[in-house]
């Protein structure tokens, strides 16, 4: 088997909380704790999670925008985590970023060409003209037109900014792209434009996706592979296929089936899952779903149950499964 | 035929704006009604209209720049779009209440949830003491279903989570027993486990409390799960109205089943989503013909010039398009059964 184009181990993230006087830290937000998973070179892999499940976090994480308190990402066969600054800005060139909000992530005082150009100019790539041509190329491969290159952000509607977003994500032909929420600003009839576009750039270019969004249809209709966070843990990772056809963990199903369908006629098999989310800063012991969960055990407040294979293609952190793992 | 009687009739209405570019009517002579204890459902994408259909009712349309053009908006025999402020107010919050998209902005921060809710039942009820007040705060706590409603009344909307403001949200328009709670966006700013507990919520007390629903929403999954008869809105303007399950089935506005068909289904993975090509329209900016004619795949000469009306195709069904016009079907029936 080939190497994975990116593997995490071990990610965590922290926060701490400051406050009183001297603002001291008295606490810590366990935004991230502990998860690892891998994405293959060309594939899809979806994460899905309610807020505050720490899906965002793990993306920017990649990113390195925001730098782990622990752990190890290993993209291309370089070590992210242990890059310093400038080396890091080197490697971005490989891994780039689309955002939810297509108002806010684009600068309202720069043409689309300044917007689109700026990667090629950070990363030092090809001349002038050249630049100017590829911003061109681009704005065609995203479906707007070669005269939209003078324009500003304001001129353009939701869609069309999500389409400049990706364009400018492309611009440094990227291996990865991490897109957080790239459709959840939209509105339905556009939302599905922008997810085909999405797929055929994905054939045509060979690119590799991690998709983080909340919406269980939209990701599965784009991922191979999804992941189910929830309060910073990783509860199941599998194929699409079969994490939709045959969940395994108790909040994946409750998940799955409190997603309104399109469909007057379906009847739901109802797995009620009382109460909130609960707060990050003060997660429960043991497995974190386990304040809600209608399978509770008594070793679930006790112990944090890994992440680990049951079937082939199918991880699941839960207790439940424990004995069918191979030991 | 629907023996339950119409209790709120809204006919012709059209809202506009009024802004330098002169008048951007918003909705647009939108028609339907609501029936006792019914759940009607207005879906439609950003701009199409439905959020100041909702606010037309209330008469919270903000004024300037907005107002009610024409039409009427008929509610136990009364217009209520003739109502003076001071009787509107007598309607809003009583008869008809409404619930908003983000809870946390329209909870008022500074005051606890109890002095909120009680505020409402001093408007309207103004023979009642100061017990009774407390026992019917108390009382509606319980029934959306949240825990020590004594204790919370007495607790600051920053100390709920979403999910628990949002059912005080509801508590509050129930008070008084509203004839018709309009939900805008109820569940759009909360979590897919949280989503499913609130619309619950609303579709059960609708069966308790005999109170007719309008939810208004984008989502067609909500409409489908919680809706008894569906408006669907493009551009101002009313495109097609019908009972849920024909609207799900039997489509027929090409901008319904377009919408349909570009959603992706959590159940079964398409290969491809269908996508209706180009953007929403900008309220107002498309003057002569169908609004949605440039986007349509079956647009023909005639939807370029002139204004579809809404045609009944069955007893329960309407459709704003002139495929379904009895003038042209002969020619069309083809297109639409072959696609």
């Amino acid at each position: 088997m080939t190497e994975p184009l990116l593997k995490v181990e071990g990610l965590k993230k922290y926060f701490p909380i400051t406050g009183g006087l001297l603002g001291r830290t008295k606490g810590q937000v366990k935004a991230v704790d502990d998860i690892s998973f891998y994405v293959n070179e060309g594939e899809t892999l979806g994460i899905v999670g309610e807020s505050g499940c720490g899906k965002s976090t793990t993306g920017r994480m990649l990113m390195r925008l925001l730098d782990p308190t622990e752990g190890k990402v290993t993209f291309d066969g370089k070590e992210l985590t242990s890059l310093s600054a400038s080396e890091m800005r080197k490697a971005r060139r490989d891994i780039q970023m689309v955002f939810q909000d297509p108002y806010a992530s684009l600068n309202p005082r720069h043409s689309i060409e300044k917007i689109l150009m700026e990667p090629l100019n950070v990363h030092n790539i090809g001349d002038p003209k050249e630049r100017k041509r590829k911003v061109h190329e681009f704005l065609e491969i995203v479906g707007l037109s070669s005269y939209h290159a003078k324009r500003y952000p304001h001129q353009f509607s939701g869609g069309q900014r999500q389409r400049i977003g990706i364009a400018r994500a492309l611009m440094t032909n990227p291996k990865l792209i991490i897109a957080d929420e790239p459709v959840s600003a939209l509105d339905v009839s556009i939302q599905a434009q922008v997810l085909n576009l999405m797929q055929d750039l994905q054939r045509d270019l060979k690119l590799t996706y991690i998709f983080i969004a909340h919406d269980l249809g939209v990701v599965r209709h784009i991922s191979d592979r999804v992941g189910v966070m929830y309060l910073g843990n990783m509860a199941e990772l599998a194929d699409t296929e079969s994490l939709y056809e045959k969940p395994l963990h108790p909040y994946t199903q409750a998940l799955l089936s409190a997603v309104p369908v399109p469909d007057p006629e379906f009847v739901r098999e109802e797995v009620v899952i009382k109460g909130d989310v609960p707060s990050p800063a003060n997660p429960p012991s043991g497995c974190r779903f386990h304040t809600r969960c209608p399978f509770k055990m008594d070793i679930c407040s006790q112990e944090i149950p890994r992440l680990a294979e049951v079937e082939p293609g199918h991880s699941v952190a839960c207790h439940l499964y424990e004995e069918s793992r191979p030991q | 035929m629907d023996e339950r009687k119409t209790i709120l009739d809204v006919k012709g209405l059209r809202t506009s704006f009024f802004t330098d570019d002169g008048e951007v009517p918003a909705v647009d002579n939108v028609d339907f009604h609501i029936r006792q204890g019914e759940v009607l459902g207005i879906v439609g994408e950003s701009g199409c209209g439905k959020s100041v259909t909702s606010l037309s009712i209330m008469g919270l349309v903000p004024s300037p720049p907005g107002k009610i053009v024409s039409g009427e908006i008929l509610f136990q025999d009364k217009d209520l779009t003739k109502l003076s402020d001071k009787e509107m107010r007598q309607i809003r919050g009583d008869d008809i209440a409404m619930i908003f998209q983000e809870p946390m902005t329209s909870l008022n921060p500074l005051f606890t949830i109890g002095n909120q809710l009680r505020e409402a039942l001093k408007i309207h009820k103004k023979d009642w003491s100061k017990n009774q007040i407390q026992d019917r705060a108390v009382e509606m706590m319980k029934l959306v279903g949240l825990p020590r409603a004594e204790a919370l009344l007495n607790e600051y909307p920053h100390q709920l989570s979403g999910g628990m403001r949002q059912r005080v949200m509801i508590a509050m328009a129930l008070l008084c027993d509203p004839k018709v709670l309009i939900a805008d966006e109820p569940t759009t700013a909360l979590d897919v486990t949280i989503q499913a507990q609130i619309l619950k919520l609303i579709k059960n007390l609708n069966e308790r409390l005999d109170t007719a629903v309008l939810l208004i929403t984008h989502d067609l999954g909500v409409v489908a799960e919680t809706c008894e008869r569906v408006v669907v809105m493009y551009a101002g303007k009313v495109v097609e109205e019908g009972p849920v399950h024909t609207i799900f089935n039997d489509p027929q506005h090409p901008y319904t089943r377009g919408l349909l068909e570009s959603v992706p289904d959590m159940r079964f993975k398409k290969e491809r989503l269908y996508s209706i090509p180009g953007n929403v329209p900008k309220p107002g900016s498309i003057k002569v013909g169908c609004k949605y004619a440039a986007r349509c795949e079956f647009a023909f000469d005639r939807c370029r010039v002139e204004d579809p009306a809404l045609y009944q195709t069955a007893e329960d069904h309407k459709t704003r398009c002139f495929l379904f016009d009895p003038k042209e079907a002969k020619s069309h029936d083809r297109t639409i059964v072959e696609s």
